[in-house]
């Protein structure tokens, strides 16, 4: 399994809001339990979907600033970005299930 | 995967302190446990805490996940079987029971522990859910962190609320505790916490009837549970702290439940109606619901299901076939 590409606040206007392709982006901390057995699922998603859309992660312990532009509230959040424009988020942990028919819908 | 012919000894869904112990008591029996620990909340309650201190044999306290991760590793190495997987249907009225997971795999065995546990209460208010993880938590620990410096406000008066109050007053630049009542519920340790922390106020006698807000949480209507008189208090986040109800859904119609949901055991067992089955762990527990009360019931089911597993395998050498079930 492919391990995600870190995001920061630093880049994530590059990364996330100026990307060609739609990009998923799963805010994490260390301290969030539903977070570390989200990862693994995400992990699996960016191995079935990684050559439509791009995975991120970012540690919110590290990069307060986006969190609080983005309305990041609760963790796990998972936001799906199109164009510069946030077009799907998820707060709390979800199964592969939700999560695969979500990705589904943005592609 | 297919469909897997095998059928095993124990079955047990669920991974709190309950479905960990029964998996190590099992495990150590050599009845090869596979462990159902669901696919986002395995480790149960005890994983969105941060220190627990009255669980006996850690004098300094640990963390809830890391005694969660103890149990797990102590479940591993005597051979429990461990798929973080939910199970979304299950048939246990016959002598092979079968559960089936999310994808369509099933699995059977002679016998299963329901350690399932319990899920945080919601308010039932109309606009709870659109503002769950925009505002609304149930997870102080999980979600704190997003409150520097705002104003929020917790609902309950149990250990818990009064738990999830005092961490959040790290962030927060006020925490109000909304209480139905003119006391904590809590113990006293906790309520002596409460009320010498000077972030944290008191909203007594209040229950909130409305949540506020478009994109986020922005504040809340408390009614008076005395006088009936509505007020308004202008928060940031609400975290909700008023207990829990059993996660028995799945076993509603296999199991007998009670009228609040919880399932029904033989007292001073965790035998529940059907042969073959039983519950452990918060399922069960309307009164204690701590770690230690649940590890104890998770060691009592599965020394149930062993004895019951080692009455079959003597019925099955001494008696016809055709009377194996009605043995038990």
């Amino acid at each position: 399994m492919a391990a995600l590409q870190d995001v920061t606040d630093a880049d994530f206007d590059e990364v996330v809001l100026r990307s060609d392709k739609p990009v998923l982006v799963d805010y994490w901390a260390d301290w969030c339990s539903p977070c570390k057995q989200l990862e693994p699922i995400i992990e699996e998603l960016a191995d079935e979907y990684g050559d439509r859309v791009t995975f991120v992660k970012m540690d919110t312990n590290a990069n307060p600033i986006t969190p609080a532009n983005s309305r990041v509230l609760g963790l796990p959040t998972i936001q799906v970005y199109a164009g510069g424009e946030l077009i799907k988020a998820f707060n709390g942990a979800k199964s592969k299930s939700v999560l695969i028919k979500a990705l589904e819908e943005c592609l | 995967m297919a469909e897997t012919p095998e059928v095993r000894e124990v079955i047990i869904i669920g991974s709190g302190p309950a479905g960990y112990t029964a998996a190590i008591y099992a495990a150590r029996a050599e009845l090869k446990p596979l462990v159902f620990e669901g696919e986002i909340d395995a480790g149960g309650a005890l994983m969105n805490t941060t220190e627990v201190e009255n669980f006996p044999g850690f004098p300094e306290g640990i963390m809830g996940p890391d005694l969660m991760a103890n149990m797990r590793a102590q479940a591993e190495r005597f051979g429990a079987e461990l798929l973080a997987e939910d199970i979304a249907s299950v048939d246990l009225t016959g002598p092979v029971k079968t559960v089936t997971d999310g994808y369509g795999n099933s699995y059977s065995a002679k016998s299963v522990i329901l350690a399932a546990g319990s899920a945080y209460r919601k308010l039932g208010l109309p606009d709870e859910d659109r503002l769950s993880g925009r505002g609304v938590s149930w997870c102080a620990t999980c979600d704190g962190f997003f409150f520097k410096d705002k104003d929020i406000a917790v609902v309950g008066g149990g250990d818990s609320a009064v738990e999830e109050a005092t961490f959040l007053t790290r962030y927060a630049k006020s925490v109000t505790l909304v209480h139905r009542r003119d006391e904590l519920r809590a113990s006293k340790i906790m309520a002596a916490r409460a009320h010498n922390d000077p972030k944290l106020h008191f909203a007594w006698n209040s229950q909130v009837t409305g949540i506020h807000g478009e994109d986020s949480v922005t504040g809340l209507t408390l009614t008076d549970t005395i006088t009936g008189q509505e007020r308004q208090l202008p928060v940031q986040g609400l975290f909700i702290a008023i207990g829990h109800d059993p996660r028995s859904a799945l076993f509603a119609g296999h199991v007998d439940l009670d009228a609040e949901g919880y399932v029904k055991v033989e007292h001073g067992s965790t035998r529940t109606n059907l042969t073959g089955v039983f519950a452990c762990g918060d399922l069960v527990d309307h009164t204690y619901r701590q770690a230690i009360t649940a590890a104890g019931t998770g060691c009592q089911a599965a020394l149930d299901a062993e004895r019951f597993l080692s009455d079959l395998a003597d019925s099955s050498h001494s008696t016809p076939a055709e009377l194996i079930e009605t043995t038990v």
